[in-house]
């Protein structure tokens, strides 16, 4: 029905594609999937024609017949959304904040001219309900900032098919998604395609959830196409090495050899923390937010303990307080026995690290690795040996000495997780907090650093607090597992029990919720 | 990387007037209070380049010093805005959400209610006219500005992962403002300061010329300009030459401002390599 | 919405109040004696009791603020020292020149400004663009009194089609007297339209690398569908501060713009009481000023209510 055939693209001479060839059947999903970078998104935009302007496209992509390359950019405007729907990956900036949802559905139908005002907002309203708005909880008038992120993907997605166009073109319509919530609007995209006959572009970095939605995959590398076919062939025969190796980074299992020593190093009790909301009125109380409730766990000295919840469930605020960088409003957290609070002694704090999510924001720009990597010395004062301490830090996370002169821009995004790693270690901590330390890396780079981790722990008998959204890491490198939801822990208990056998029913939704590679 | 024009051009244009005004310091043409009423409104000479005002005095040399009064008290007012505005700033950023954030904001919001010339006219009123007043009135009106910009920079840069990694290690709110987040909002901040100097050279321009300003006999752009006003049809050159000394040394001003932005922006710059 | 503006009225009271003491701090604290201050150095001790007397200089700092704060919310300004009449009926005659110009002036600005800051946007990077942009930095770079002077050699004397200067009063007719303010008007708007169109243009800009821009050119609306349809009222909140603190631009600007065309507005009433030392008209003034621009707040944070949902519902 649609088809790319030798499409390549290039941006102020810059080549972007080159030489991509798509098939996608009407009433079919075509996966789309490789790293960051591998111009999977590039690929919607040039069906879409929504390039810079210093963008060169050649080769065909034809609709039913139909050149799109060959098109004016006034036809172009015809096409898309009547004929092509798309979506994107951030439905918190996709939506107008000024304008209200059923507007944002019935523009699609003004523009094109397929209906006038109250037959748009009628087709609006239909449509949203089809996407499981419905008109009691979803009013045309609701705002996006009324609605979550799922709510808004939703409305999204109903004004990407308003017109019921022959071709869907999701892009990483889930990343931003909760788990039980990825599910809900995957299932709905695979019914919708179905029910209507539609043809989608799925594009993910997500190999599970590729494999779980399409009827094709295509694999992407640096702008080419490296395998293309049905699911299941791809998945079986994998003919491309680069499809193999995407394949076994996914579901990546470092070998951890490391043992637990069973003394409690650090202790929850009873934790509660709340923050003040706005007043509703003018001169009415000032209400909180139970962000934690009661929570109480235990880390045990050498293990490594996962932290599983949704967004919103608690986990960061559990995080900041078990750094001791925000205070409880009850309870206590004890590292060591010692009390932790933010005014713990410096000896106490040096005691426990952190790495963070996002390679980029985690480094002060203007700063050099040497100043970066010597921050947490604040603690201790400079030690007489601080430069050897400094070069074994890096070397032990794989950078060389010299990149100590070097800023943060001058790396990779996978080694400046290294380079956090490295900071994290520089202090000799017992503790190292790992708040979605990998949730922002390519696949391949993951499996790297989680292979480092383990070796890490081996060589410093280190002790890891391992929080992620990310069920299929969290299985494959800790001990034990919490799972948490709306601030309270819901369930507790060694990780291959808890995902062989979860026993409560929030920790069953997540399991089923989470997309799987099938088995090689 | 490119160079931008802008700040080239801007640069060079406010530089005229900057050495123009470090020169009258040593050495004008003619001394500036020197009166010499036989002399008055000649036309431009060997002389006089640019001739004399109604009081026979030179006009390059006048200009000269205004261009020292016009620059000075910018230049001050500016100082006064960072040095007050800048720390304000930051610390409501640092304690944001809390009761000296609102006081900090609200105290804002109360100075933004005084336009400059109404703090100058509160002050004269009280104490009598002087060019410390200009001073005094445009510095007090840009520290909220500077607060508002340093506040709303913070801002951003304080939930950023590296200000949570300063603080895990052990760093304080006035540490991590020192050390991370003012280098972080340095740009903005030297942008702004081109802002508001350009705006205080039209800021004391105005006020000297309603007289709020430099008084007699310290040379200044607006006093020229209320001088010439009356002689204007007769000698348009009084006012001409004066205006364009304040559009000139504004615009070179906004040039660099602009141009700045542009080269310190991180985005553009990330855009450009 | 009725959250949002009763807290923003409550902010604007407080903003008043605090207002008001600062300007009774400055005007009757800090010179000591108001009354041995406005009559000068060589009074006679019993002339300056007298004035002390008129005043209502005799009670306790407290007693003076409320009875001068009280006097303000009934319309009572007190009288002034030198003309010996209220100030109440000097300030309402003087309004009716300076707030016509302020607002003539504040429309001119918006009228001129809006409509240019888009066609640059949406010309963006071509020469119209770079012309606009050139022209309205030359525009902010001109001090507006002596744009003023220009407007006056140009438009009043080598042509003679706007008067010089002075004010013929409404009684003589609003065309009359529109066109004495035409030119006073004109000489301020033209800086703070440049400055207005720049804000107007970078704000549209600014919206046009936002992902909902995306969506709508997804969705098949062109490039200029998508800028009026979702671009415009996103660029609008950034365009509002700005409008909202060009008043206070405005009205200080339209005090010294008075000057140029001698004007009897607040602007001329100001000076007059700095020179004769008339601390009574000077105070009401100034405070009447900080009212206008207190006021103006006010209304742009309704405005922002009006074009962003988000505030409505009280967030």
């Amino acid at each position: 029905m649609i088809a790319l055939d030798g499409v390549s693209l290039g941006i102020g001479g810059q080549p972007i594609l080159h030489n991509v060839s798509l098939r996608i059947d009407a009433g079919k999903v075509l996966g789309l999937v490789g790293e960051s970078g591998s111009g999977k998104s590039m690929t919607a935009l040039s069906v879409m024609r929504l390039l810079p302007e210093a963008a060169t496209l050649t080769g065909q992509i034809s609709l039913e017949g139909r050149d799109l390359t060959a098109l004016s950019e006034r036809q172009m405007c015809a096409v898309r959304g009547a004929d092509v729907g798309m979506i994107f990956q951030e439905p918190m900036t996709a939506l107008n904040p000024v304008q209200s949802i059923g507007d944002q559905v019935a523009e699609t139908l003004l523009v094109h001219g397929a209906a006038g005002r109250a037959e748009a907002a009628r087709i609006a309203r239909e449509r949203l309900t089809r996407v499981g708005m419905s008109p009691d909880r979803f009013p045309l008038d609701r705002f996006p900032h009324e609605l979550s992120g799922g709510q808004r993907q939703r409305v999204c997605i109903a004004l990407a098919i308003a017109l019921r166009p022959k071709l869907l073109i999701a892009d990483e319509p889930t990343t931003a998604l909760d788990v039980t919530t990825q599910a809900k609007i995957l299932e709905l995209i695979r019914e919708l395609v179905r029910e209507e006959g539609m043809g989608c572009l799925l594009i993910s970095h997500d190999l599970a959830v590729v494999a779980q939605m399409s009827d094709r995959i295509a694999v992407m590398k640096s702008g080419e196409v490296v395998e293309h076919g049905p699911t299941s062939d791809v998945l079986e025969q994998m003919q491309h090495p680069y499809t193999r190796a995407l394949f076994e980074a996914s579901r990546h299992q470092p070998n951890r050899t490391h043992e637990r020593n069973g003394d409690p190093l650090l202790e929850v009790r009873e934790a509660v923390r709340d923050y003040p909301l706005k007043r509703a009125r003018l001169f009415g109380p000032r209400p909180s937010f139970r962000a934690v409730d009661g929570v109480s766990l235990t880390i045990q000295r050498g293990e490594s303990l996962g932290l599983v919840g949704e967004s919103g469930c608690g986990k960061s605020t559990l995080t900041r307080a078990i750094l001791g960088l925000e205070p409880l409003q009850d309870g206590s957290i004890l590292l060591d026995g010692k009390p932790v609070t933010p005014e713990m002694p410096a000896d106490l704090r040096r005691r426990m690290q952190v790495v963070f999510q996002d390679p980029y924001g985690s480094f002060n720009p203007r700063h050099r690795v040497r100043r970066l990597l010597a921050e947490p010395f604040h603690l201790t004062g400079r030690p007489a040996d601080m430069e050897a301490r400094l070069v074994e830090a890096l070397e032990s996370v794989g950078l060389a000495p010299s990149d100590l002169e070097k800023f943060p821009h001058e790396f990779s995004g996978g080694q400046r997780q290294r380079i956090a790693i490295a900071r994290a270690l520089v202090a000799r901590p017992d503790l190292i907090v790992l708040d979605e330390a990998v949730s922002a890396l390519d696949v391949s780079i993951r499996a790297q650093i989680l292979d480092l981790l383990v070796e890490l722990q081996a060589r410093h008998g280190l002790t890891y607090l391992f929080i992620s959204h990310d069920l299929t890491v969290v299985r494959a490198v800790t001990d034990r597992v919490l799972v948490m939801r709306a601030g309270r822990i819901v369930e507790s208990g060694e990780t291959e029990a808890v995902f062989a056998a979860p026993r409560n029913p929030y920790t069953q939704a997540l399991l089923a919720a989470a997309p799987v590679l099938p088995a090689a | 990387m490119r160079w931008p024009i802008q700040l080239l051009l801007g640069s060079a244009l406010f530089a005229v007037f900057l050495i123009a005004a470090l020169l009258s310091l040593i050495w004008t043409p003619y001394p500036v209070t020197e009166l010499a009423i036989a002399d008055k409104l000649s036309p431009p000479s060997a002389d006089h380049w640019l001739g004399t005002d109604h009081l026979g005095r030179d006009m390059v040399s006048m200009l000269m010093a205004g261009a020292r009064t016009s620059i000075a008290v910018a230049l001050l007012a500016v100082g006064i805005g960072i040095a007050l505005g800048v720390p304000l700033g930051l610390a409501a950023a640092a304690r944001r959400g809390t009761l000296l954030d609102e006081v900090i904001m609200r105290g804002n919001d109360l100075v933004f209610a005084f336009p400059s010339l109404v703090i100058a006219i509160l002050i004269t009123a009280v104490f009598g006219p002087s060019a410390v007043n200009a001073i005094l009135a445009i510095g007090i009106f840009n520290v909220p500005v500077f607060a508002r910009v340093a506040r709303g920079a913070a801002l951003t840069v304080w939930p950023r992962e590296f200000i949570l990694a300063a603080r895990v290690a052990g760093k304080g709110a006035a540490l991590i403002s020192a050390e991370h987040i003012l280098p972080n909002i340095a740009n903005l901040l030297v942008v702004q300061g081109t802002i508001q100097f350009s705006m205080g050279i039209l800021a004391e321009a105005g006020l000297s010329y309603v007289g709020l300003g430099a008084q007699p006999p310290t040379p200044s752009w607006g006093r020229m300009l209320a001088d010439a006003q009356t002689f204007f049809y007769a000698y348009p050159r009084l006012a001409l030459l004066p205006g364009l000394c304040i559009v000139m040394t504004v615009l070179g001003l906004n040039l660099m401002g602009d141009g700045l932005r542009d080269f310190l922006d991180p985005r553009l710059r990330r855009a450009v390599r | 919405m009725i959250h949002y503006t009763a807290t923003r009225l409550l902010s604007l009271t407080l903003s008043l109040v605090a207002a008001s003491l600062v300007v009774f701090a400055v005007v009757e604290v800090i010179p000591g004696d108001p009354a041995a201050y406005m009559l000068g150095l060589n009074a006679a001790p019993e002339a300056v009791e007298a004035l002390r007397d008129e005043l209502g200089l005799t009670g306790s700092l407290a007693e003076r603020y409320f009875s001068w704060a009280g006097g303000m919310l009934r319309g009572d300004f007190g009288t002034s020292f030198t003309y010996r009449v209220p100030v109440a009926d000097l300030v309402a005659q003087r309004l009716w020149v300076s707030v016509p110009l302020a607002i003539f002036a504040l429309v001119l600005s918006t009228l001129i400004a809006l409509p240019v800051g888009m066609l640059a946007a949406a010309r963006r990077g071509r020469a119209t663009d770079y012309g606009i942009m050139g022209a309205t930095q030359l525009g902010i770079a001109v001090p507006n009194f002596w744009f003023a002077m220009l407007l006056v050699v140009l438009l009043a004397i080598t042509w003679p089609i706007f008067p010089a200067g002075g004010f013929p009063g409404w009684d003589a007719g609003f065309w009359p007297a529109l066109k004495a303010l035409t030119l006073p008007a004109v000489a301020l708007a033209l800086p703070q339209a440049s400055i207005l169109a720049r804000v107007m243009r970078s704000a549209l800009i600014e919206t046009l690398g936002q992902d909902y821009i995306r969506t709508a050119r997804a969705k098949g609306l062109t490039e200029g569908q998508a800028i009026r349809n979702h671009g415009m009222r996103n660029a609008m909140i950034p365009v509002l501060t700005i409008i909202g603190l060009q008043f206070s631009f405005l009205l200080a600007g339209a005090i010294i713009i008075e000057k140029v065309f001698f004007l009897p507005g607040l602007g001329l009433l100001i000076f007059q009481g700095i020179t004769q030392r008339d601390l009574v008209v000077v105070e009401s003034v100034v405070m009447l000023l900080v009212f206008a621009v207190i006021l103006v707040t006010f209304l742009v944070d309704l405005a922002y209510a009006a074009v962003d949902p988000r505030l409505r519902h009280g967030r």
